[in-house]
């Protein structure tokens, strides 16, 4: 974990309904919110199941494992911050327990990448006593 | 996917003038302006008394009652729907719905855009994303993470994506209206500057001003006005709203919509791929053409990388397409010039660019609201 004061990516803003998920970071867990009912997992997380719509959701600690559905590099400084950190990574992971949910690679090489490639969490300190995660991918 | 298509709504209704608004850079114009204009172009060319219209919709305006207020109208009928470029095809199946009930005679649909003046900058600061943190921000990101993995799953290239764009340049410099005329060659597009690899510049749609109006009537009060009518064929729709938080993005790349869609539209129309004379797709990002084809059926899953190549959607090709130019060379009016130039196709006012004899033309904008009209002569 590295923490710097010129961090090169938007800081979390807060948001009641993603405190869970930003504190299970903070222990090094990936989280997302589960049905008490149907067991469906869903990230982003709603006041209601997308499935059954019970109002009995729980936040739990996924596996942190998934694998990659796709991935492109940010060329184009959208942010004023993202500018020393280009070209950067986004990717798309499909999460074990279904969600799929963007996030970055900490490899820098993107040339060796291929759709379903098995990739675990990884917890990266940021400014704000912050944790973010992240995946890289998995040694065969 | 069965859908219910009501065939009745079939032909019922046409579009009887079409305007537009200068396309550009217009700092001292605000919306409204912009719409007065594509709106008292389109009245003139239906014929219509002012007076006649009793149905206003709205999008990308601010207000509907300013807008009323300016063109002097008090309508029966009044409909507002957000900036976004999915509405344009929703705007016209709802005022289709509304003619064939009754509910409006004749209905005015205005759109206008004054993001380049104003600096519009998509993807910043200014919109908050849950992805923000990851740097997930760019709007055009979505169909570069489905464009690479149609080049992983189905061997696409970013040379045949160029076709897109360079098919539409070609359209763009026989329209005297469309912002970007330069030519630009297969090479142009391979050496411009990424911007969400595999994504560049070339695959990005500009940012313009400008408005678009259409007025529509039923086909019986069509048939005594001064242009000849464009009916409403076919219409269909489907919408994904799961997983999308991911915006502008589909895990399928739309496919399954845009086959529900082809389906009712086809079916509602009475006419099947191969009799469309010419192609109106949404393209904000080029990617998202490559999909409609796909999911109309006019080439096989994973195949539209070839079927595009060699200028199939050019004009003189097997499928001409964005005979204007596009969202990415003519001007960014979110689908709405996509539609007046279908009406415009088919009534054979094009010169350099008319697609000859052209009697279907179908619109598509395979998107997270995905639409198809098809526009017909008779």
């Amino acid at each position: 974990m590295n923490s710097t004061s010129t961090y090169t990516k938007p800081l979390p803003k807060p948001d009641p309904n993603l405190k869970p998920y930003w504190d299970y970071a903070r222990q090094g867990k990936l989280a997302a919110q589960r049905c008490c009912d149907c067991a469906h997992v869903h990230f982003p997380p709603g006041p209601v199941c997308p499935e059954c719509l019970s109002t009995r959701q729980e936040w739990f600690a996924t596996s942190g494992r998934g694998t990659l559905f796709s991935w492109v590099a940010f060329h184009h400084p959208y942010w004023e911050c993202v500018k020393p950190a280009l070209p950067y990574n986004v990717v798309l992971v499909r999460l074990e327990e279904g969600p799929l949910i963007a996030s970055n690679l900490i490899d820098e090489n993107l040339s060796g990448l291929k759709l379903g490639m098995a990739l675990e969490a990884v917890f990266e300190l940021i400014p704000g006593d912050m944790v973010i995660p992240k995946f890289k991918i998995c040694a065969r | 996917m069965s859908t219910p298509i009501n065939k009745t709504l079939s032909r019922s209704v046409a579009v009887v003038g079409v305007g537009n608004a200068p396309y550009g850079n217009f700092p001292d114009k605000d919306e409204y302006a912009l719409a007065a204009a594509a709106f008292t172009q389109a009245l003139a060319d239906s014929g219509l008394k002012k007076s006649q219209i009793d149905g206003i919709g709205v999008c990308r305006i601010p207000s509907y009652a300013r807008m009323g207020e300016i063109l002097g109208i008090d309508p029966r009928w009044t409909l507002t729907l957000p900036a976004h470029g999915r509405m344009s095809g929703i705007s016209i199946v709802e005022a289709l719905a509304a003619l064939h009930a009754g509910i409006a005679s004749y209905i005015v649909l205005l759109y206008a855009n004054i993001g380049r003046s104003r600096r519009v900058n998509y993807g910043g600061e200014e919109i908050a994303g849950i992805w923000d943190p990851w740097g997930l921000t760019s709007p055009g990101a979505g169909h570069a993470m489905m464009f690479r993995r149609h080049m992983e799953l189905y061997g696409t290239t970013t040379r045949q994506l160029a076709e897109v764009s360079v098919a539409f340049r070609k359209h763009a410099c026989l329209n005297a209206d469309a912002v970007m005329k330069k030519p630009m060659t297969i090479e142009d597009h391979e050496n411009s500057r990424p911007i969400t690899a595999p994504l560049r510049l070339l695959d990005y749609c500009q940012i313009n001003d400008g408005a678009c109006c259409l007025i529509l009537t039923t086909a019986e009060r069509a048939r005594d006005l001064r242009r000849p009518p464009v009916y409403i064929a076919g219409v269909g729709a489907r919408d994904n709203f799961r997983e999308s938080s991911l915006p502008n993005f589909s895990p399928d790349f739309w496919y399954g919509a845009v086959q529900d869609v082809a389906e009712q539209v086809y079916t509602m129309a009475g006419v099947r791929p191969k009799d469309v004379d010419a192609l109106m797709a949404y393209d904000n990002f080029s990617p998202t053409v490559l999909f409609s084809l796909e999911g109309l059926g006019f080439c096989k899953r994973g195949e539209s990388g070839s079927f595009v190549e060699g200028g199939t959607l050019a004009l003189g090709g097997a499928l001409p397409s964005n005979t204007d130019g596009g969202h990415l060379s003519n001007s960014y009016m979110q689908g709405w010039a996509l539609n007046v130039e279908a009406v415009r196709q088919l009534r054979g006012e094009l010169g350099a660019r008319q697609v000859p004899g052209a009697k279907v033309v179908q619109y598509v904008a395979a998107t997270p609201c995905t639409r198809s009209i098809i526009y017909t002569l008779d």
